[in-house]
């Protein structure tokens, strides 16, 4: 894992001493709330109907077992006792004070970590592949890329003040983990004919009120361009990108309206100014921060997850191991995925006993290493096969033995109506209404990979359009409704979702799901998974579901 | 409002001449892009210190082919921040000093709020118009507050990286 020289601490906790500077100022009445919200929103602090949030960068979802740790200290501390993880790798608490709030980042920084662009206008927490470094496809651990783009772009004098927030993703496996097609940029790693690996640039990609899959502007930058290529882009996107409209002022609104070429050629020519400077990521500066992320100690073993399932004493290991450890780069371990995703529980929260257990967990079973995925699941990324017994067994104890990652009950859902001020319908109690149904875990596994999405506005949190199965909350006339969509995907062959019938309610919306469901099972053909399925019939066989149900 | 150039308060020599007024004969004056645009000779050719106000939707170039390309012949580039949250200013600052080599005066009139003072100086700027009790004391706390920079902007900072592999070179000299 990365950790922090002395420049990096330095500049962490002199942002904590001026945090505390800008809130004194604040609650002094020396600044008013207008001006102090873009300074507390680069610092991740929001503020919500009853209280502040506080959002904390998980650098591309990577975490130390003592930065788990630390998390769940503030949870108990500052917050309610727990913490929610969020779509973006993140994690939320919802229960700070104003007061507080530097406290919380001091300690934060102690563990080398910060909330610093988690909002706001500027250059988010760059995301990436939560398996990065332990997938057997990895073409290059793309966390190196991901360190070298945090730095660049923290506190970046010209990038701070953008027509609206800007979020790069990255992955360096073909099997895309980290939905780069989704995002205001995507790096895709892979090696030019010569070998030399660099990246596919992909931009103007998004979700939220106008989802748009983005597009490849250069099939290959080197390493040593990346920063000044995406320099460039940051620039024109700077100088023309909306102002007047905060919902015309993606970065994809800007190339949907001049075109992909035209913003090529802008980009081209602001790169011709930026490239062969000091912006060069140089070979020595690649490999300094490569070397953080060098593989642990791996014992040499022998075995794949497939024989540890097929060896389990207990078919409810068996189950587990099915669905929730992923095969390993390195023979004789695997991936553990954590549900968080547990019957009853809001997706993505976690007490602050579960942290801790966690923390325990990977020190014991992990190499101390923690990723959260998009999914908002957590990961255990190198773990002996030998160990999945007992690991499992302390998981179940705690309530996160859940053995339906990827499954139909492993949903993504926004905090909805219940939470959050701008929904128009509930999210939670759907997903877990959806839960219940599928709450047969050996059926679960029989209809296989199935990614719900449920959003509870168009502002699409849960990235509904991206969902194998999208929901979307919507108000008519006061009643809560939910828009169905089939065929959504945020992998390599991203598409978006296509509506299917009118909005339905929340009862309805589950009698819905269940009889898609149905009808997969019947007509898939041996190996499809569901969205196969969808993408070779369509979606006519699912609407005929929709008439009988009616 | 107090005007600052690195930092010390000074006196504001230059005369705004807005569209109906006759450009004085001598003096440094400040005229907006418009004026530039449909007077460029006539100012272009004035033996006083010639200044710009560029609003923050035009193009730097738009600026470049009305001096023969030599930005250097004019004393003073205002930029404007009609609101904090708009950062066009940001890009063109940077556009004028690091790709067109301008060395002259760069100033940032609007909203400039002293949060924002570092992000100024390290895209090129060296004057603020800055609203404060205590504007020097605020342009000394905002620049050295946060001491590291990871980006190169041509500001003359070392960055983090740059430091870091100046280490590496030494330790490889030593080694």
């Amino acid at each position: 894992m990365y950790q922090y020289d002395t420049h990096d601490q330095t500049l962490v906790d002199q942002r904590v001493a001026q945090f505390r500077d800008q809130v004194a100022r604040r609650l002094s009445g020396a600044l008013t709330e207008e001006q102090f919200k873009p300074l507390r929103l680069m610092n991740g602090l929001y503020l919500q109907l009853h209280a502040y949030m506080l959002r904390v960068a998980i650098p591309y979802g990577t975490l130390s077992a003592a930065q788990m740790r630390m998390l769940a200290q503030i949870a108990r501390r500052y917050d309610r006792g727990y913490g929610h993880f969020t779509t973006r790798q993140n994690i939320q608490f919802n229960w700070i004070t104003l007061a507080e709030a530097p406290d919380i980042l001091a300690d934060l920084s102690r563990v080398q970590m910060h909330a610093l662009q988690t909002s706001g206008n500027c250059i988010r927490n760059v995301t990436s592949d939560p398996w990065a470094g332990v997938a057997p496809d990895e073409i290059e651990d793309p966390r190196i890329t991901a360190e070298i783009l945090r730095q660049w772009s923290t506190l970046h004098p010209e990038f701070s003040y953008l027509p609206r927030k800007f979020k790069i993703a990255i992955t360096g496996a073909p099997s895309d983990r980290a939905a780069v097609r989704v995002h205001d940029i995507g790096l895709r790693m892979h090696r030019d004919d010569r070998g030399e690996a660099g990246y596919e640039v992909i931009v103007g990609g998004g979700l939220g009120r106008t989802p748009v899959i983005g597009k490849t502007i250069r099939p290959f930058v080197p390493k040593r361009h990346l920063l000044s290529y995406l320099e460039a882009i940051m620039r024109v996107y700077n100088s023309f990108g909306r102002r007047d409209n905060m919902y015309k002022a993606r970065i994809k609104i800007l190339v949907d309206a001049i075109g992909i070429t035209e913003f090529r050629d802008l980009v081209e020519a602001e790169w011709t100014t930026l490239r062969e400077t000091e912006l060069d990521v140089a070979p020595e500066t690649y490999a300094a921060i490569a070397a953080h992320f060098a593989p642990p100690a791996y014992e040499a073993l022998t075995g794949t997850v497939a024989e540890a399932a097929d060896g389990a004493s207990d078919a409810v290991l068996a189950r587990w191991i099915r669905a929730n450890v992923a095969p390993h780069r390195v023979p004789g371990h695997g991936i553990v995925n954590v549900s968080l995703k547990g019957t009853d529980q809001p997706p993505g929260d976690a007490t602050a006993s579960q942290m801790d257990l966690l923390a325990d967990l990977a020190e014991h079973y992990s190499h101390g290493e923690i990723r959260v995925t998009h999914e908002q699941n957590l990961v255990l990324p190198h773990v002996r096969l030998s160990d999945l017994p007992a690991l499992w067994a302390a998981l179940e104890a705690a309530g996160l033995g859940t053995p339906n990652v990827g499954l139909v009950s492993d949903i993504i859902a926004c905090p909805g109506l219940d939470y959050c001020a701008l929904a128009n319908a509930r999210s939670i109690p759907l997903a877990q209404a959806l839960t219940r149904r599928f709450a047969d875990m050996d059926r679960a596994q029989e209809i296989g990979e199935l990614h719900i999405n449920i959003s509870g506005c168009i502002n699409a949190c849960a990235h509904h359009h991206v969902g194998h199965i999208g929901i979307l909350g919507v108000d008519r006339h006061g009643e809560e409704l939910y828009q169905v969509t089939l065929g959504g995907r945020s992998d390599e062959q991203a598409a978006l979702g296509k509506v299917v019938g009118p909005a339905v309610p929340a009862d309805r919306a589950v009698d819905l799901i269940a009889g898609f469901v149905d009808t997969y099972l019947a007509i898939r053909q041996p190996g499809e998974r569901f969205i196969d399925t969808v993408a070779r019939v369509g979606t006519t066989p699912f609407k005929e579901t929709l008439h009988a149900a009616a | 409002m107090p005007l600052l150039e690195a930092g010390v308060r000074i006196a504001d020599p230059w005369v705004v001449v807005t569209e109906p007024q006759a450009v004085p004969a001598d003096g440094p004056v400040l005229v907006p892009l418009a004026r530039l645009t449909t007077e460029r000779d006539t100012l272009v050719m004035r033996r006083a210190p010639l200044g710009v106000l560029l609003p923050n939707d035009a193009a730097v170039a738009d600026l470049t082919v009305l001096v023969d390309g030599d930005l250097n012949r004019l004393g003073l580039i205002v930029l404007a921040f009609p609101a904090f949250k708009d950062g066009r200013a940001y890009t063109q600052a940077r556009q004028i000093r690091e790709t067109h080599g301008y060395r002259g005066r760069l100033r940032a009139t609007g909203e400039v709020l002293r949060d924002q003072l570092l992000f100024m100086v390290r895209c090129g700027f060296d004057q603020v118009v800055l609203d404060s009790a205590d504007p020097e004391g605020d342009w000394q706390t905002a620049v050295t507050e946060i001491a590291g920079v990871y980006q190169p902007t041509g500001d003359g900072r070392p960055t983090i990286p740059a430091l870091r592999r100046h280490t590496l070179r030494r330790k490889g000299l030593a080694a």
